[in-house]
């Protein structure tokens, strides 16, 4: 690129400053200003740190590619800025759009301060438009990084929510299943269900699947693999919550439950867990 | 050559295994036992395997081989204490061993021989 140009592309941004900032915070509150999520102040003081940054960057080497050295600050500014709108909710092109409007307000002083010179005019463009689309692109990525680090802490967190396992009585525990069954989850109630029963020497668990959406072939295996696996260690397993469509489904389907004890509702294997422990359920007032 | 001892307790027989079973050992348990149960006329065997960590799949089916060899000499096998981690692997490797008893521990494990006796001797006369 010719030093002319290098220069140029650095005084874009300096020179008159105040007029870019101002064209472009007007074009970010066309662009569908969120005055619910972000203060016009904010905008302000956002806008203007990143064009100082952008302007150090160009006035040091010039380069437009925003991997070098000098955009090292530029970077870390827009992935915070990115994280911070990614975190307050704005959508993808929102965050975008900071970053794209830009590029208007740039091209019309380019134009203005070249315009006797089409070929620098062109390169100017050209170099403005990679440099611009790299950091936009780059400030998605931040967007969708941290959005996909939530979404990653959240299942992380259902995983740990959705598996509590309770004991019920003396020597009886339960595991109310609740959501989709896949093997990841059915290795971690498993784990925890096999756990609970040494820990509490309990040899009877139910397994409440009234919160299991559906029951298909790969969910039934899981679950028989759980009964069979609590069998070896010697605690018998009771399967509840099975509403009527999830019987129909496991009989389409062909399943075979075996030997397993299975009741409509939780109130029933609860009644048959405190029979089989040998505890008897007496009513001692009518109501 | 190491072996599994084998305790006689009334009429059943108590075996801890608290070494991490090798093959070798797990055939000679075997041979061992049956000579046992026929030795002291044996109704029940309890094989406590709460100090097992690792078991294979010829371990697992070692397992379910030994209990179908008591019950030809009548005798009933109850494996008492497996590990969570061991049961897994079992379920994994496709043994979930419908022939075998269990129990959580010795005590449980008695109970359940106890019952079974009683059982047998109100129906069998």
């Amino acid at each position: 690129m010719p030093r002319s140009a290098q220069r140029s592309l650095a005084s874009l941004v300096s020179d008159d400053r105040a007029g870019l900032l101002e064209r472009w915070l007007e074009l970010q509150q066309d662009a569908g200003f969120r005055s619910d999520l972000i203060s016009a102040e904010d905008l302000r003081r956002d806008s203007s740190a990143f064009l100082d940054a952008l302007a150090a960057a160009l006035g040091s080497d010039g380069n437009v590619d925003i991997r070098a050295e000098a955009y090292e600050p530029v970077r870390g500014y827009l992935a915070d800025l990115s994280r911070g709108r990614a975190l307050a909710g704005f959508t993808p092109s929102e965050t975008a759009t900071f970053v794209m409007s830009l590029k208007e307000p740039l091209f019309h002083r380019a134009s203005t301060l070249s315009k006797d010179d089409a070929d620098q005019l062109r390169e100017t463009t050209w170099q403005l438009t990679l440099l611009i689309d790299a950091l936009a692109m780059f400030s998605t990525d931040a967007y969708l990084r941290t959005r996909e680090e939530v979404i990653a802490r959240q299942a992380q967190e259902l995983l740990e929510l959705s598996t509590p396992v309770v004991k019920l009585w003396e020597g009886v525990v339960a595991v109310p299943l609740i959501g989709t069954l896949d093997s990841a989850r059915t290795q971690v109630v498993m784990e925890s269900l096999l756990e609970r029963i040494v820990a509490t020497g309990s040899s009877l668990a139910i397994i409440d699947i009234t919160g299991v959406p559906t029951v298909d072939t790969l969910v039934a295996q899981h679950l028989l693999k759980t009964v069979a696996a609590a069998r070896l260690m010697g605690a018998d397993c009771i399967i509840s919550g099975i509403r009527p469509q999830i019987a129909q489904t496991i009989v389409h389907l062909g399943v075979e439950l075996g030997d397993v004890v299975t009741k409509a509702s939780l109130a029933d294997a609860v009644r048959i867990a405190l029979e089989r422990t040998g505890y008897q359920v007496v009513r001692t007032s009518g109501a | 050559m190491d072996r599994i001892p084998i305790l006689h307790l009334g009429d059943l027989l108590l075996v801890t295994i608290q070494v991490d079973m090798d093959d070798q050992l797990a055939l000679q348990l075997e041979d061992d036992l049956g000579e046992a149960i026929v030795d002291h006329q044996a109704h029940g065997v309890l094989i406590d395997i709460s100090a097992v960590e690792l078991v294979d799949s010829f371990i697992g089916r070692m397992l379910g081989s030994i209990a179908a060899m008591a019950r030809v000499l009548d005798a009933q096998t109850v494996v008492v204490g497996m590990q969570p981690a061991v049961a897994i692997t079992l379920v994994d490797l496709g043994l979930s061993l419908p022939n075998v008893q269990t129990a959580l521990d010795v005590d449980a494990g008695v109970r359940l021989l106890g019952g079974l006796w009683s059982r047998d001797r109100t129906t069998g006369g």
